[in-house]
């Protein structure tokens, strides 16, 4: 049994469809990387599978003990989040929320897992300061150590590492991979960089006009689909360091 | 001037003013902090026209206890209103615009078409601005408005993480479960709350400053979302005294007076966190 299993999905907007038919799934332990053009459709289907809104067509279940809320999910910042008056601790904190059920307020074990997922990301030191003084990869990281709050088993990543320089992006990326391998926890990741998409996870889910993929990053490395973007992502790399 | 205030201080009138203006400073400022962060100000403003029609509509009417209308009106509103600023694409805030003002209008007009008053722009101007009317509460309405006043209190604490979570980040609260939805009807429901209540201490247009300037002024010098509210609080309840004791003393309109102060007090803190 996978841990989502998603058949047949049509997607889209006040019935304008923008995905059409996509059926994949993931299982406990895997890296997944959707990539795909802008617009593509690679955050309508986060937003889907995190209940946020839904599909035209189709279903998807959560199985594997899973149960649907039971997932942690770093969005992309929004700016009310940029110019926010939190300290980093009120929000890692947060990601207890689904813990309270009917209480009001949180207990010693609440924060206790809020106090570890402080020290997975190595921002513990941080945990007074002003969330909207961090740097970009500062910010992430909370983000992250707040989804971590809500889940042990799943994480959804929308576009982790945009807006960060390179240097940090591949420490997230670094955080990301150890964070599954290591902790075994599930990643379901939106990337726009393909290339690193290919080099760090197990599966690949490739979405938009000029086809559709699903299957291990390896098949992606030796199919036509995959060849075509990862020749046009190295590309375009050498041509912006040229 | 001590002496003015002690005598001033011994009408149980003027007292039962200075306790319904705290605790009502005091509700006012704790969403302030939530509103402003989630760009629900509109909310605010245009609730508080909205209370004005209705009140408008229960002197009409002649209802001895106008609250017991204005309130139920208010509250529907501001369900009618959050319902409309989510569809802020599809001319949702023309849609509120258009009911505030709207509001207003109709309200002008009843007024000044079927009052029993003989002084119709007196009772329009105290409306608006708020005025001596807070200090004709009776002992039953200061009671009320306590009341109300914990209430809001108790609700705010209860639902404090909450309000942080949605505050911060709806669509996460969505994804892990949280009743988003419910969450901010009750913030909308309590703003309406708040508002019929600030009506007697500084009138229907003035009321927007109670609920965001002292929210404004602490987010200039805090970095905490507890600090904030605490702050935000804090600032609201001297100011409103303050304001209140000046108005006294020097014969102001109440309602001006306290947002004078709070538009003072703004402006030290924005001075101070320069400084730091």
């Amino acid at each position: 049994m996978s841990l989502i299993t998603c058949q047949d999905l049509t997607l889209g907007y006040e019935g304008e469809a923008i995905l059409e038919g996509l059926s994949f799934s993931v299982n406990a332990g895997d890296y997944l990387c959707i990539v795909g053009e802008n617009g593509s459709g690679k955050s309508t289907l986060m937003r889907t599978m995190l209940g946020l809104q839904k599909p035209m067509r189709g279903s998807i279940a959560f199985g594997d003990g899973l149960r649907e809320k039971e997932l942690g999910y770093l969005p992309q910042q929004t700016a009310v989040q940029r110019d926010f008056p939190a300290t980093v601790w009120e929000i890692v904190l947060s990601g207890c929320q689904s813990r309270l059920g009917r209480r009001p307020f949180y207990t010693r074990a609440d924060r206790a897992l809020a106090e570890r997922s402080l020290e997975r990301m190595g921002i513990a030191p941080l945990r007074r300061r002003c969330y909207r003084e961090l740097s970009g990869g500062q910010q992430q990281r909370v983000l992250l150590a707040r989804a971590l709050c809500a889940t042990q088993k799943l994480l959804l990543l929308d576009e982790p590492v945009s807006g960060l320089d390179p240097r940090v992006t591949a420490e997230m990326y670094e955080l990301i991979e150890r964070l599954n391998r290591r902790d075994g926890v599930t990643v379901v990741m939106i990337s726009h960089d393909v290339a690193a998409a290919a080099r760090y996870a197990t599966h690949i889910l490739h979405i938009g006009g000029k086809g559709t993929f699903f299957g291990t990053a390896d098949a992606y490395r030796e199919s036509p689909l995959g060849q075509r973007f990862l020749a046009d992502a190295d590309g375009a790399k050498g041509g912006a360091e040229a | 001037m001590i002496a003015t205030l002690q005598q001033y201080l011994s009408f149980p009138f003027v007292r039962y003013a200075l306790i319904v203006g705290v605790l009502i400073a005091l509700c006012s400022s704790l969403l302030g902090v939530t509103l402003v962060l989630k760009r629900f100000s509109f909310i605010g403003d245009g609730l508080s026209h909205v209370a004005f029609g209705a009140m408008a509509i229960a002197a009409v009417l002649r209802l001895s206890n106008s609250l017991l209308f204005v309130m139920p009106v208010t509250v529907l509103c501001a369900v009618l209103l959050l319902r409309a600023g989510k569809r802020a694409k599809l001319k949702g805030d023309a849609a509120i615009a258009m009911l505030s003002v709207g509001a207003m209008a109709v309200g002008y007009l009843l007024l000044n078409l079927f009052s029993t008053s003989t002084n119709v722009s007196g009772d329009v101007c105290s409306t608006l601005f708020g005025s001596t009317s807070i200090l004709t509460l009776t002992r039953a309405e200061v009671w009320l408005c306590a009341g109300l006043s914990v209430a809001v209190v108790a609700l705010f604490a209860l639902f404090y993480n909450r309000i942080f979570a949605v505050t911060f980040d709806e669509d996460f609260g969505r994804a892990v479960g949280t009743r988003v939805e419910a969450c901010n009807l009750l913030i909308a429901v309590v703003t309406a709350v708040i508002i019929v209540l600030a009506m007697n201490l500084v009138g229907s247009l003035l009321i927007s400053a109670l609920i965001i300037f002292p929210a404004l002024s602490a987010m200039r010098l805090f970095r905490s979302f507890l600090g904030v509210t605490l702050c935000s609080a804090a600032v609201s309840v001297a100011c409103a005294l303050a304001g209140m004791l000046v108005s006294i003393v020097g014969g102001t309109p109440v309602g001006a007076t306290i947002v004078a102060v709070n538009i003072v007090a703004y402006f030290l803190f924005a001075l101070v966190a320069r400084l730091k």
